[in-house]
């Protein structure tokens, strides 16, 4: 054996990789908090690099793009409001270990639903009526874009994140379609019932995205309580934890794949609503504007629990109306918040690394006494 | 009629050789375990970088020559999509974070570096070309090219196309005649397995993850610099094109062959809203063209489900794929 | 000074996982030219022991010296250069691969990458040691026993200074155990060092020249084989003389609880799990199930738990108490089982994948067969934590916290949860699968007694096990599998341990028909 003598002078390695028993509550805020510092140490090393500015000054520009004046920050909670929505949608899928890729989808056609109702039956229901109809139309249509690769998942074991992925893009497809029907002749569909506001959601208290925000924190707590209290939630955790498990203790595995998924898309679908009556007055096929994606991170590094997901959404959407405030003060541009989130992500996800994994670096194991315990 | 199905051919072929580099650089990946969703983001990167090295090149320097060009341009897209492949395999390898998530915060950060970037080279114009470096990776093939129909069909394209045929059928033979593609295919299949058999998991790992990455980079890199005009704009179009170099990667139940003709099949239907009313002589409605966009990921959905009901071994996704690998796990 | 005859010796090797201690201060050798058994309880540390030698694991603590030298074995790769080799118990084989592709994995770097080469070399290794290896099969395709076939032959194709095999004969037929034998000698007269983990002492005395022992981590001792008898091996590997002092109450007023006839289970492969299968288990009395792992006993117990499809004709019937007519279990789900009121206990083989939920804690599990009771969608948490309270109690569970993830405890404690819920559903009978597997003496006899306490009160036991003596002593009948078929059942207290082990390995002639 030509690799023994060179093997004899190896030493131990110089580092180490072992399991870690659960970590501690501090010490996986701890871990959490180090990751986003220094994020935001790379971030400024990265505007500093770019632009030559004093990233404290540019920090605190970004701070203003959510607290400066109470316009910024009816936006960011805008903005919170539908990644949150999605990031709500997904926690009982992924807590099924069900890889639903496909909100952006979901909430498409939850939205494109909501708009077709709006421009035909906006004029002759009455406002009631058409609110319920709309919500509705958007919870069915979101519903089915989960209830599809659910059945195969169900049935066949379909691969879900690929289908959820496809499923995606045929919704952009319909909605393409769909508004180049709706708009007519006109380049672009535009605002839809300008004239009548019908189906708009009312401004609350002089804001006018009050209803998006009451609504989503609802699902924040009814979510929440649906997975921790209910027997359905304690099904969705049985099932993602083993489908032998489930089999055993008599839960219909294929059931609780579909209703869970039904209800993953029902929830994007109402975020197709909010974003639709409540948000945006039209629809196009930008509408979701990739938050599909972003709420898919928000839902896993959150553990599925839908207040660590407010707290993420908050971060992110912070640090993107911080980047895009940024870009106006700057006259950089609006891509730096990618740039910045996608930073921020990358040590987050990294991160978790230190939450399960202890480091053991050479010569430096722990002794373990003769008497043990 | 005839000339559009011609048109609509030397249409879909360089359409194919985009997501053919995307699929071949994600079948590599994927064959290690690692389902990289960040090929879009790899793909920006790669475009960008090979985009905005050959028109620095082409502006600074006195006397450009296109085979420098060239070069540079590939050079650089790949040292780019490769780095964006490393942060991926530096996450999901050695801290073992969620492959899912991590492919799709590259998909977000890639988006953004090569369009916050663009920006500066675009300088307040809606769009910047270098018609160089266009013309060097465009340049057909001489003679052959002027062959009547077959020349126009067969030969009127670009290098990189005839690149990515080569590739396939190269990456063919490394997956399986050769021992580091069957270590590969092992690694991704049952990685416990393989680190028994003393093959060296991380590397193989780090390895097919970063040199996927590569591949995917020359399809932005044929995308800005030979399908798109050698013209880079601030545009979306290059994730679509991701997303479907990862649906290509599954019709193609992860054999690099498949990608050949898949790629081609996916580019006629791509395109197919446009040409066959013509070939077939009928007018169709632009909301019927929306719809029929939706074929490639429809065909994909349908082969996901045949090869889910088919249930055979040979046709599933490699046997790890999604999982990270940790030795002393027990 | 470095004795020439020692191939490898450890000393003082230590390795953890999180808190559990796996193997404490192991010092050991194994020679050249010889065949050492290493011999121990499930959980005893030996597979982790081995597994540091060909670099799965890295050691915590202590050294390992190869032929006198000391080294670091950082991997898999290291070990193989080294020349070591191991067969892992659980195969380490790539399934969508031929045989052929397979051994090509293992090679030696230098060696030049040909597969027709890879496969007449192969061949001949075959043709050498009458192994029946069709090279191009897909190991996806193959049976068990082909698959540790191909493992020998990978390792032979390698060719090792020291092999290792963990618990090789667990699914192997006698005929063919006899051959991996004939193997392990020849490799042993070639001059290698050979390491065989088994719990069997039979097998120990019959191949092994020294018994390295192990008994929870630690080691006990290096005896000759020649000196050793099966009474003073049992005697190091649980610290005690055995005296399998496990109670057997006579049975009282059994009633008819089960009864199956034909049951027929086949794979999706298309091989027959269970074949005809009939008999009937009793109110009041334990049936105890042998047969070598794999030979349907899995099966047997999720057809009738409501797990397993079944083939047409297969009848599996259950009597309630105070009933006269009969009621069929197949056709129905778990949960259809329960809400028809049959109460059926099953204590199933893996624990943590299909009896219990490793993320969540005690009271969390309590509730997996019963959190469905009542018309309210929202869960009721608080009888279940009443009930893990009071298990926690009884049965000594050492838990942190009712709320701690099951994953966590020690393989002891996991089972006395899991027990203890299934016990805690007042069942008619209870099924139990490798009930004391991994468990130390003192819980395994909790167990025991948790049994007997149940047969008492009139439950029909079912108890399926994998250590003869124990069915012996425990069993009031012991139904014996072979190949899927029923192959005798037969009284506890009269048959001896070489009737029952016969009959898990050779069918019957009344049977074959």
């Amino acid at each position: 054996m030509s690799g023994a003598a060179e093997n004899t002078i190896k030493k131990e390695p110089l580092v180490r990789i072992v399991k870690r028993d659960g970590a501690t509550f501090p010490q996986k805020v701890a871990v959490r908090v180090v990751a986003i510092l220094l994020a935001l140490v790379v971030d400024a090393i990265f505007i500093f690099g770019v632009t030559g500015l004093n990233p404290l000054g540019v920090y605190s520009v970004m701070w203003g793009g959510t607290f400066s004046n109470p316009t910024r920050f009816s936006w960011a909670m805008r903005d919170l409001a539908t990644l949150l929505c999605i990031g709500i949608a997904l926690a009982p899928a992924f807590k099924m270990r069900f890889w639903n890729i496909g909100a952006e989808g979901q909430v498409l056609m939850g939205g494109l639903v909501t708009a077709l109702v709006m421009v035909y039956f906006g004029n002759s229901l009455p406002a009631p009526v058409l609110f319920a109809t709309m919500l509705v139309a958007s919870v069915a249509a979101g519903a089915l874009w989960g209830f599809i690769p659910a059945w195969f998942k169900a049935h066949w074991n379909t691969n879900e994140t690929l289908f959820t992925l496809m499923m995606n893009y045929v919704a952009t497809s319909i909605v393409a379609c769909m508004t180049n029907i709706m708009r007519g002749k006109a380049s672009s569909l535009g605002t839809l019932n300008k004239a009548t506001k019908a189906g708009w959601f009312p401004a609350i208290a002089g804001q006018r995205y009050t209803i998006n925000i009451i609504v989503v924190i609802v699902l924040t707590f009814a979510v929440y309580a649906y997975l921790k209290y209910s027997k359905h939630g304690y099904e969705i955790t049985v099932v993602g934890e083993s489908e032998n498990t489930a089999r055993y203790a008599g839960i219909n595995v294929r059931r609780v794949i579909i209703r869970t998924m039904l209800i993953s898309g029902a929830i994007c679908g109402i975020c197709g609503f909010l974003i639709v009556a409540g948000k945006d007055q039209t629809i196009s096929t930008t509408s979701a504007g990739g938050q599909g994606f972003t709420a898919i991170i928000v839902a896993w590094l959150a553990k599925f629990n839908t207040f660590y997901m407010a707290l993420i959404s908050f971060l992110l959407i912070f640090l993107s109306r911080g980047a895009s405030e940024i870009s106006s003060v700057y006259s950089l541009n609006e891509y730096a918040t990618d740039i910045v989130t996608g930073i921020i992500l990358f040590f987050i996800l990294g991160s978790e690394f230190f939450i399960n994994f202890r480091l053991i670096w050479r010569g430096k194991a722990p002794k373990l006494t003769k008497e043990g315990k | 009629m005839g000339s559009s199905l011609i048109a609509w051919i030397m249409r879909a072929i360089p359409f194919g050789t985009i997501i053919m580099y995307g699929a071949l650089g994600e079948i590599v990946t994927e064959k290690s375990g690692n389902l990289n969703l960040g090929v879009p983001g790899i793909m920006y990167l790669g475009g960008f970088a090979g985009f905005a090295s050959a028109y620095y090149y082409e502006k600074l320097a006195t006397n450009p020559s296109a085979v420098v060009c060239v070069v540079i341009a590939l050079l650089c897209a790949l040292v780019a999509s490769t780095l964006g492949g490393l942060i991926y395999a530096f996450l999901t390898i050695t801290l073992r974070a969620n492959q899912n998530v991590t492919g799709l915060a590259l998909t977000t950060f890639g988006m953004g570096v090569a369009n916050f970037f663009g920006v500066f080279v675009l300088n307040g114009a809606s769009y910047t070309a270098a018609p160089l470096a266009n013309k060097a990776f465009a340049a057909k093939l001489p003679f052959v090219s002027g062959l009547g129909v077959l020349g126009q069909v067969v030969f009127s394209y670009g290098f990189l196309a005839y690149a990515a045929i080569a590739l396939a059928i190269a990456l063919f033979w490394f997956l399986n005649r050769t021992r580091a593609g069957l270590n590969l295919r092992a690694v991704g299949e049952n990685p416990a397995t393989a680190d028994a058999a003393g093959i060296n998991v991380t590397r193989y790992k780090y390895l097919a993850t970063c040199a996927g990455a590569a591949i995917c980079g020359v399809g932005g890199l044929y995308y800005v610099l030979d399908y798109n005009q050698g013209i880079w704009a601030t545009t979306g179009q290059i994730q679509a094109l991701g997303w479907l170099a990862v649906a290509l990667v599954i019709f193609t139940t992860w054999k690099p062959l498949n990608a050949i003709w898949g790629a081609y099949l996916f580019g006629t239907l791509y395109w197919l809203y446009q040409f066959l009313p013509s070939v077939l002589g009928i007018t169709v409605s632009s909301a019927m063209t929306d719809l029929i966009q939706m074929l490639p990921y429809l065909v994909t959905i349908v082969v996901l489900v045949v090869v889910s009901l088919r249930k055979k071994k040979e046709n599933q996704p490699p046997a790890s794929l999604g999982i990270a690998y940790f030795r002393e796990e027990r | 000074m470095a004795d020439t005859q020692i191939a490898i010796r450890l000393e003082k090797v230590t390795k953890t996982f999180g808190e559990v201690v796996a193997n404490k201060d192991v010092s050991l050798e194994v020679r050249r030219g010889e065949i050492l058994a290493l011999l121990g309880e499930n959980g005893s540390g030996k597979t982790t022991l081995m597994n540091m030698i060909a670099g799965i694991y890295y050691p915590d603590g202590g050294q390992i010296y190869l032929g006198g030298q000391a080294v670091d074995i950082r991997s898999p790769r290291d070990a193989l250069a080294l020349g070591i080799g191991m067969i892992h118990q659980h195969f380490k084989l790539v399934d969508v691969f031929t045989a052929a592709e397979n051994i090509a994995l293992s090679m030696d770097a230098a060696e030049r990458f040909d597969l027709k080469r890879v496969r007449d070399k192969a061949r001949a290794i075959c043709e050498k040691y009458e192994f029946g290896l069709d090279l191009e099969q897909k190991v996806y395709e193959m049976s068990v026993s082909q698959k540790q076939t191909l493992e020998i032959v990978k390792v032979l194709y390698r060719g090792a200074d020291i092999l290792i095999l963990d618990e090789p004969t667990a699914v192997l037929t006698p005929q063919e155990t006899e051959k991996l034998f004939n193997v392990i000698r020849n490799m042993k007269a070639d001059g290698k060092a050979v390491v065989i983990i088994t719990h069997k002492l039979h097998e120990v005395l019959a191949i092994s020249d020294r018994v390295a022992i192990l008994r929870k981590g630690e080691y006990i001792d290096t005896v000759d084989t020649k000196t050793a008898t099966e009474a003073s091996l049992t005697e190091m590997m649980v610290g005690q003389k055995v005296e399998l002092n496990i109670e057997r109450p006579t049975p009282e007023n059994t009633v008819r609880r089960l009864a199956i006839h034909n049951l027929s289970v086949t794979s999706e492969e298309g091989i027959k799990l269970l074949d005809n299968v009939s008999f009937e288990a009793f109110g009041g009395e334990i049936l105890g199930i042998a047969g070598i792992s794999g030979n349907g006993q899995k099966e047997l117990l999720e057809a009738i738990a409501g797990l397993q499809p079944t083939e047409r004709g297969s009848d599996v019937q259950f009597f309630a108490p105070g009933k006269g007519r009969a009621m069929e279990l197949l056709g129905m789900s778990p949960r259809d089982i329960r809400e028809a009121g049959v109460h059926l206990s099953f204590v199933p083989e893996d624990r943590l994948g299909m009896g219990l939920v490793g993320s969540m804690g005690m009271t969390g599990n309590m509730m997996l067969k019963s959190y469905g009771k009542g018309r309210t969608p929202i869960l009721d948490q608080k009888a279940p934590r009443a009930l893990a309270e009071e298990i926690r109690e009884e049965l000594g569970v050492v838990t942190p916290d009712l709320n701690t993830p099951v994953s966590r405890l020690s393989g002891g404690n996991v089972q006395k949860v899991l027990v203890g819920r299934e016990i805690a559903a007042s069942p008619i009978v209870l099924m139990t699968a490798y009930a004391v597997r991994g468990l130390d003496i003192n819980t395994s006899y909790t167990i025991y007694h948790l049994l007997n306490e149940q047969k008492k009160k009139g439950v029909a036991v079912v108890y399926v096990g994998e250590d003869l003596d124990v069915l012996l002593a425990l069993c009031d009948r012991i139904l014996v599998l072979c190949g899927g078929k029923v192959n005798g059942i037969l009284p506890g207290a009269t048959a001896t341990k070489e009737e029952v082990g016969l009959r898990m390995t050779q069918l019957q002639k009344e049977v074959q028909q």
